[in-house]
């Protein structure tokens, strides 16, 4: 009987503490462009305090947010990380599982850059007209009627731009990143080139103008990357006519083998985008659970690490990475140090 | 067999046996074809293998190999410990952004004692140490605050770039372009390796220290990973094991032979058909919504793992059972032994070697798995080592496909050296539970 007596004792023993000890390390979920910001924090924060280092989970700011609002308590996440304001419809859910009141804390800008590979085609300076001429399912002719987007190179659009064939790698719909692309560069170059103006008298109405405005062609000069900026690198690595959607940060790490191009001849910059000279950014949040802040040890001490000047602000370890400081710093300093909640 | 179809008379032979007539030719023609089919197969199998196991290899051994810096570095008292008691508590209020000068300080002094001049400025020297080295530092006086007021030596971990560039990854060309590294700190570089202050060796840390944020890549290690697969894989084992052994003597010795285990038994091949990521989701609804447990934790992974492998355990145990000769069972029966003693005393011992080459494989699969473990939070930023079991299976941790999966996706190119050494250790994992299944089945495996 010794093999039984063998198991039911080893099971025994894996059986053992099955009592859930209290949570004492803070659980963060959501964008996976916050992630860096948040991971250097929390490692920094794990170094300088008693308290254990917090957890830091990706899945992309929809899926953090959607966790943050499956209720209260210790089996769920105290903060979301988002590169995108929290919806509506996200509080109405929020709501509905009782997390109430929520801080909505903005850490900074993340800056949108378009680069290509070192010796590819000079790619050095772009316009949002130039990108939605390049990119759009239709563009209107004179008379307002919608053609298909007749650019087969960027010559086309532009005789400034290399005359190589349009292929660009941008984020796919999942990404929070593919919306700030869409409004500020297709949607901004659909107006900027009077598509918009002439989609309208032609009979379009405004939302269904915009709408072709940010539609992108799929006849392969458009690639959508549903992975992380590592896939849309490994892209342009085996391809050089290729242009690529990055961030500011990814850029910055990768400068050996990436070029990157000025957008309304705005070369970007934690500089040029704190002061709103380069147009594609957008702000990135961190959303706390009110009723967690005395629950869980360490979390208030998070959150007001994170807004610290030491940390976000010029010359810190996050705009070391890319993260632009934000320039009402103080502001949020006082919404997490007032734990002011969102209406 | 008279009645079958008249066959073709076979051509008659002319001459001697020696040279083989025309249908011979073609048989053996087409046995030699089969057999070229069949190395051809093989080749491309090898080939793959080779390729895959060349690429990871030479992208992923320089892991094991880090680049190190040693300074002398003075700890100014009233810096580090403003009230003068040397009481860790108190000089706790120094953070590592107040260690940083010291490191820039210590940098600078190396290098006037080594006789070595440069341009660099002060920032830009302190650049080539990873900024890991602050909270090491720190670590280091906080555990000794005797040794503050004096100067100590102290062996830091050199950047990434600079690590990189011993190991091939970073050139004095691709620094031009690199905004992360200037062409001078290389240059310096190799000037403090002729000092013997620079050198590089192999590395602990990579096995043994946790993971780290995207500015130290050259910090970041499979501590807390390994430990958490050790963990889920202790679980698996201890709760895998006795399920699925159990499950199998009872369907295969003692359970009647109808519908219901039937149903059982299709649903069992069904289950190990079943793709990962549906366990992680039924993982997260009953574990953690349900029951309550916590989120990241390998505890969590474990039973969901074991979920996984239990179908693939009761397989083979079932297979191994029936391996087992009826003779043995007839005669334990036969001189009066009850059911249950001869399946104990005798079946089992015998299928043992089967069972346990079965468990290792199914723990093998369960070690790979990273789909489940995303959707229990366990596809997570850790840097807490777990306590030591039954407490530390409730505590957050990694797994080891986990950080590779978090490794690839990091924006420094030095992680994709550290992934590559990450499936390293995780191949040689699996190498070895395979190397022991193997030796099982040769050692304690009876034919009959």
């Amino acid at each position: 009987m010794s093999i039984v007596k063998t198991a039911v004792s080893v099971s025994a023993l894996c059986a053992l503490g099955t009592a859930a000890a209290a949570r004492d390390q803070v659980q963060i979920a959501g964008s996976s462009t916050v992630l860096p910001y948040a991971s250097i924090v929390a490692e920094a924060f794990g170094e300088n305090f008693d308290f254990p280092t917090p957890v830091v989970e990706s899945g992309g700011s929809s899926a953090g947010l959607k966790r943050f609002c499956e209720g209260v308590g210790e089996n769920t996440i105290d903060i979301a990380n988002a590169s995108r304001a929290i919806r509506e419809r996200e509080i109405e859910e929020c709501a509905a599982n009782g997390v109430t009141d929520i801080i909505e804390v903005r850490i900074g800008y993340d800056g949108i850059v378009f680069a290509s590979r070192q010796d590819g085609p000079a790619f050095d300076a772009f316009t949002p007209a130039q990108w939605y001429q390049a990119l759009a399912a239709e563009i209107p002719g004179e008379d307002g009627t919608m053609a298909a987007n007749p650019n087969a190179n960027w010559s086309d659009v532009d005789p400034s731009l290399p005359d190589a064939p349009i292929l660009a790698f941008i984020p796919g719909t999942k990404h929070g990143t593919r919306e700030v692309f869409e409004e500020k560069v297709l949607l901004q170059g659909c107006e900027d080139t009077g598509a918009m103006e002439r989609m309208m008298s032609a009979g379009m109405d405004e939302d269904g103008a915009e709408e072709a405005c940010m539609s992108v062609r799929t006849d392969g000069s458009s690639v959508d990357i549903d992975g992380d900026y590592t896939e849309t690198l490994a892209r342009i690595e085996s391809d050089p006519n290729g242009v690529g959607v990055f961030g500011l940060s990814f850029y910055e790490n990768n400068t050996s083998v990436l070029k990157v191009a000025t957008m309304n001849d705005v070369s970007p910059s934690t500089e040029t985008i704190a002061s709103g000279e380069y147009p594609v950014s957008r702000p990135l949040y961190f959303y706390i659970k009110q009723a967690h802040m005395d629950a869980i040890p360490g979390l208030r001490e998070y959150a007001s690490f994170f807004v610290s000047n030491d940390i976000a602000g010029p010359g810190g370890p996050l705009s070391d990475y890319g993260l632009t400081p934000d320039p009402e710093l103080s502001a949020t300093q006082d919404v997490v140090a007032s734990e002011t909640v969102m209406n | 067999m008279t009645d079958t179809a008249p066959v073709p008379v076979p051509e008659r032979r002319n001459g001697s046996l020696m040279t083989s007539d025309r249908r011979t030719a073609r048989r053996n023609a087409a046995e030699k074809r089969f057999r070229l089919y069949g190395l051809a197969a093989i080749g491309v199998a090898a080939t793959a293998l080779v390729i895959l196991l060349a690429s990871i290899l030479a992208g992923g051994l320089s892991a094991f190999q880090q680049t190190t810096i040693q300074l002398q570095v003075e700890l100014p008292a009233e810096r580090l410990d403003p009230e003068g008691n040397r009481i860790p508590v108190e000089m706790a209020s120094v953070t590592t952004f107040g260690y940083a000068p010291l490191l820039r300080d210590a940098m600078v002094a190396t290098l006037a004692d080594a006789g070595i001049e440069t341009d660099l400025d002060a920032s830009d020297l302190a650049d080539m140490v990873s900024d890991e080295s602050v909270a090491q530092l720190r670590n280091y006086v906080l555990a000794n605050p005797e040794v503050v007021g004096s100067t100590i030596p102290v062996e830091v971990l050199a950047s990434g770039r600079i690590d990189g560039y011993y190991k091939g990854r970073v050139t004095a060309l691709t620094a031009e372009l690199d905004r992360n590294v200037d062409p001078a700190q290389l240059v310096l570089a190799d000037a403090l390796k002729d000092a013997g202050l620079l050198e590089t060796g192999f590395n602990w840390r990579f096995l043994t220290w946790p993971d780290a944020s995207d500015t130290r890549p050259e910090a970041a290690g499979l501590g807390v990973a390994i430990l958490g697969s050790l963990y889920m894989m202790l679980i698996v084992l201890c709760l895998a094991l006795p399920i699925g052994v159990a499950a199998s003597i009872y369907l295969e010795e003692f359970a009647p032979q109808n519908r219901l285990t039937d149903i059982i038994e299709v649903n069992i091949s069904n289950l190990a058909a079943v793709p990962s990521i549906v366990f992680g989701i039924l993982g997260l609804a009953i574990f953690i919504n349900w029951v309550g447990l916590p989120q990241s934790a390998p505890i969590v992974g474990g039973l969901v793992l074991t979920l996984m492998t239990l179908p693939t355990i009761i397989i083979a145990t079932r297979a191994a059972l029936k391996a087992v000769p009826p003779s043995i069972r007839d005669a334990a029966l036969g001189l009066g032994a009850s059911r249950m003693q001869a399946v104990f005393h005798h079946v089992l011992p015998l299928a043992m070697p089967g069972i346990l080459t079965g468990t290792i494989i199914g723990l093998a699969q369960a070690l790979g798995e990273t789909a489940p473990l995303l959707l229990i939070g366990m596809v997570a930023f850790v840097r807490e080592y777990p306590d030591a079991p039954p407490e530390g299976l409730f505590d957050p941790a990694s797994a080891l496909p986990v950080q590779v999966f978090n490794w690839t996706q990091r924006s420094d190119p030095a992680f994709v050296e550290r992934a590559s050494g990450a499936i390293i250790v995780l191949l040689l994992f699996l190498f070895l539970m395979n190397l022991t299944a193997i030796f099982l089945r040769r050692r304690f495996e009876r034919r009959w």
